[in-house]
This record gives C-alpha cells, structure tokens and sequence, in this order.
C-alpha cells in the first residue's frame, strides 16, 4: 500500500504544485523519487513527529497541501494534541498518512503495532478516517483526497499487500463499497483485513451462506445510509477490523444499529481491548487472534446457527 | 584499569558483534548499523560500569539501564547473553515468532531488560524518574540511559534534559551513541545537533565526551560520570555506524539491513 501511496502522491504532485511530503525520518528510500522531482517539497523533518504537525499546520495556513508520513504509532499517538489543536480546531486539510495499522509490525512489537488508531482519530472533531482496504483504494483515495477539504487520516497496511479489487473500485471517501450482495448477513471490512474478509465470504459461500461483503474504508463520516440499508436487508450484521474491539469499525457501527430500532443480530470481530501477549509476525498474531478468513467464516456460521 | 582488563573487554566487544552478525544474518532482520555502533558502550556497561547480578535481575538494588534506541535490541540482546542473562542459544529465536527476544526491547519477555522501549525519545524520562525514585527511596543505584543521536531530535529528549538538569539529578547519566547517522540519512541533513555538547550545557548537564569504540576512552569518561555531583551527565560518544564491518561502516542503508550471503562470512572473518 505505500508503495502505491508514494506512486500516486509523485503523479498528483505533477499536476498540483502545492502538495508537500513530510516524513518523521522514515521511508527511507520510498520517497527518493519524489524528493528527486520535487526537492523544495520534500522535507524530513527528523525523529520529531509532533514538531511536524506543527510544521504542517504552519505550511498549510499558507497555502500548502500537506501530507505527512510516518508508522501510525508514533503519527497519531505521540501527536494526538498537536492534531487537536493545530488541524482538527482549524479545519485545516493535512492528510495523516501511517504505515502499519493493525497488526503489520508484528515481530517489532507493542510500539509498532498500532491497535488504538481508529478509534483516536475517530474521536476528533472535523477528523476524517480511513482505512483502505487494498492498493486499489489506496490509489483512488490519494487521488480523491488532494481536493478533500479538512484534516484526514489515511490508515495503510504496509507493503505486499494483496489486490482485492480486479477493476477500478467505485471509491469516494464516505461511502462503503459493496464487493458482494448476500442476504444471509452483512460483514463491513476495514483496513487491511479486507483479503481476509473476503476469502472468508467466499469460503461461507461454499458452505450455502450467501453474505454480503462491505469495504468500508471510511470509518468517519461513516456510511450511514449503507449500514442501515444492510442490517434491514439481512438481518445480521458483522464488521471486521484489526483493531482494538473499542472505537473502531465495530463501534461506528454499533452506534449506527442501536440508534436504527432495527433488530439484528450484531458481532464486532476485532483484536481484544488488550496488548499482544504473544510474540509473532502479523501472520501468526492474526491466527491467535482470530483474524483469518477461517476463523472469521467460522465465527460468523456459529453466530448464524444461534439466530 | 589495567592493559589486560582493556584487552579483555575489547575481545568480550568483539564476540558481542560476532554474535550480533550471526543473529542479525540468521533472523534476516533486525537493525545491523545501530546495534554495532553501540556495542562498545554496552560492553562497557555490562562488564565494568553497572552494579548489576546476572543471576537476580529483580534486584532492587542494581544499576538500571534503558535502551532508549531500542531498535538496537539485537546489540542488548547479545551483550545480556554474555554477561549470562539467559543461554546463547535464545539468540537463534530472535526475531521468531513465540520467542522472547523481540524486535524492540520488551521487559515482560526478556530477562535484564529494565525498560521496554521502541518508540523514540520516551527512554530519557523514565530513566530520569527512575532516577528521582532512588533519591526518594534512598537507594544508591544509578541509571544508565543510551540514547540514538537521530532520537536527539525527539522534543521530550529536552523535557527530560531539562527536568534532570533541573532536579540535579547526578546519578542519572545519558549516553549518545553518536554515529552521524538516521534512519533515512545523515542527521546534519535532517535536523544538525549540533552544538551538542553547549546544548545539554545549557540544560545544567555535565558534559563529557568519548570515542565510543575506545573501551579506555568509555572506561574514563564513565568514570568522570560516576565522581560528578550536582548534575546529571552525559557522555557523547562519537561513534561509527556498522562498526566492524567494513562494508557497512558509515552508510545509512546499513540502519536496517542485515548481512546476508557471503557477507556473513566477510563480516565474521573481520571480526575474528
């Protein structure tokens, strides 16, 4: 995903002379290409996160587009006032682009991983968050959000990370994409857990359940409309997130279901509200924890069976 | 300190690096660059400077230590291994999922590691805490804190400074394993330190710099540390990233690349 962040940012900052990158020291070799091509719009501006935000909201009063990078750990939680007060008070349009949702740097440890993120950035005011769910809407997104108006967070798993989409998504920041209809249940993806979530439907496919697969890689504003028209249809309504069950997907949903009267059957599939307690790469703290598109088709049979 | 207890610790430097090349090379991953620039002050640390007892390291007594870069955990691990934390063998599970050396230092899994860290620029505070909390408990030990110079740039790294100068806090000191260079370049490049040493002057430290690869130049400057009162000091040791390894002394790619195919036995034979 941030090879195809990097990609469009360089093809969007072709056109646009105002968009500026700043890095917290990190990407190192990533972003060659584009302090190649664009030096005076390139900074980095050292292992110093909060004093970027800073620099970023002082670019953007003067007219600058601002993206800043760095792993989501130390970009949104160290700088979690800096982001308050300089650009979600002001409005002001710095996009937030981390490396590392969920549970990508999974051998490197707690200060890595990044399990609290959506919720965080969620609870801003004037925040917008995301959480594309594959390259494909990485591309769209960066493309969309050159123009957003407003401080947004751009969620990225890291590299690798498997196409889900086979033609162009029909993508616009606040709106859900539906990749299947089923009327079993409906089970909203964020994130990079998107693949997962999609071999899962197919594997409950086989088995004779037909679900429906929402991306929904805008968690706020989240699509409203879309979850209420879903948990009506279906009746069942599960989301999936490699995040902490507290604030994430999971929650802006449940907020959207228990205000609706509509009466479901409702699952947060999510990390627990705790720290790894296992050492292990992303592909073996998923397995522990449920994250695999096994364990995600069997818990969503097993909660169908009780309905 | 005589000439064979410096030959001494520069031949248990050594095997630390070799054992940091095999683990690094063997895991294919880790941080090659910083974890060989501080091997020195490490060695130091652990074989002569801390009160510590590998056998208890609960004591409530010991020495602390904080890797504040803790992306140099593969240089901790392997100095922890040979002063007898745990066996050598653990080194193998570096990196490995369901072991218990990780990425960046965790104090829930691995035995002598007093801080967890791996996120920049917090490990100056709570080493600075620690600090206050044996003044307030009336314990004599001290604490060690080893910084990376691109975490320099961090702005708690100059609260903490502040509050240490501040608080006098002389049984805290700092080390700054100063190799020049960060993760995506140059440290000049990106945000120059310098001057550093009139910098922590300014904050009420006690300066004092080394060569970082000379165990007598550390041994001294540890020293002058120890008999300082009234500050908290901190030692700038100039050092060389990927030291010992020729190819990859002095190169900014060597931050997170591991040795890898001939390289291996290239590196170990320069470091036999």
């Amino acid at each position: 995903m941030r090879g195809t962040f990097i990609r469009t940012l360089e093809k969007m900052a072709k056109a646009d002379k105002n968009i500026f990158l700043l890095t917290a020291d990190l990407g190192y070799k990533l972003f060659d290409n584009f302090r190649d091509n664009y030096p005076d719009r390139f900074v980095n501006v050292g292992v110093a996160e909060s004093n970027m935000i800073g620099v970023a909201a002082g670019l953007a009063l003067s007219g600058k587009n601002v993206y800043c990078y760095s792993m989501v750990p130390f970009l949104t939680m160290r700088t979690f006032e800096q982001i308050r007060v300089d650009l979600c008070y002001h409005n002001l349009g710095v996009k937030l682009v981390g490396v590392g949702g969920g549970l990508v740097y999974g051998l490197e440890g707690m200060t890595h991983q990044a399990i609290e993120d959506i919720s965080i950035m969620r609870s801003l005011p004037n925040m917008t968050v995301t959480a594309p769910g594959d390259p494909a809407e990485v591309e769209c997104l960066i493309e969309e959000s050159v123009r957003y108006k407003g401080p947004l967070y751009i969620r990225l798993g890291k590299d690798r990370d498997p196409v889900v989409h086979e033609t162009a998504p029909d993508f616009k920041i606040g709106r859900g994409i539906v990749l299947k209809r089923g009327k079993k249940a409906v089970l909203f993806a964020a994130g990079n857990v998107l693949p997962a979530a999609k071999a899962a439907v197919e594997a409950l496919e086989e088995n004779g359940l037909s679900i429906t697969l929402v991306s929904m890689h805008t968690i706020k504003p989240i699509d409203k409309k879309l979850v209420i028209e879903c948990a009506r249809r279906t009746k069942a309504v599960f989301t999936v997130e490699e995040h902490s069950l507290i604030g994430g997907l999971g929650s802006a949903v449940a907020e959207i279901i228990a205000e609706s009267g509509e009466k479901v059957i409702f699952r947060r599939i999510a990390l627990p509200d705790a720290y790894s307690k296992y050492m292990g790469s992303s592909g073996y703290l998923r397995k522990k924890y449920g994250l695999t598109p096994q364990a995600i088709a069997n818990r969503i049979t097993k909660e169908l069976k009780k309905k | 300190m005589g000439k064979d207890d410096i030959k001494k610790l520069e031949e248990t430097a050594k095997k630390i690096r070799r054992s940091i090349v095999e683990t690094l090379s063997s895991a294919k991953a880790g941080h090659t660059g910083g974890s060989l620039s501080v091997t020195d002050i490490l060695t130091v640390l652990y074989f002569k400077e801390m009160k510590i007892d590998p056998s208890r390291p609960d004591w409530e007594d010991r020495d602390r230590f904080v890797l504040s870069k803790g992306h140099a955990s593969c240089g901790l691990y392997c100095a922890l291994v040979e002063r007898g934390y745990f066996a050598k063998d653990l080194l193998s599970t570096f990196d490995r999922t369901d072991g218990c050396l990780q990425g960046h230092p965790d104090m829930h899994k691995t035995p002598g590691v007093d801080m967890s860290t791996g996120s920049l620029g917090q490990g100056l505070s709570v080493g600075a805490g620690m600090a206050a909390g044996a003044r307030l408990l009336k314990k004599s030990f001290r604490v060690f804190v080893v910084l990376g110079d691109g975490e320099v740039q961090e702005g708690q790294v100059w609260e903490a400074a502040m509050y240490a100068g501040h608080n006098k806090l002389d049984n805290l000191t700092a080390i700054i394993d100063y190799n020049k260079l960060q993760l995506a370049s140059r440290v000049q490049d990106a945000i120059d330190l310098e001057p550093l040493a009139d910098k922590f002057r300014a904050f009420k430290w006690n300066v004092i710099g080394a060569d970082g690869h000379s165990i007598e130049s550390l041994c001294k400057a540890f020293e002058k540390a120890r008999k300082n009162k009234g500050r908290p000091s901190v030692i700038i040791a100039d050092t060389v990233k990927g030291k010992g390894i020729s190819f990859a002394e002095n190169k900014v790619e060597w931050h997170v690349r591991v040795p890898k195919g001939d390289e291996i036995a290239k590196a170990l034979d320069e470091l036999k």
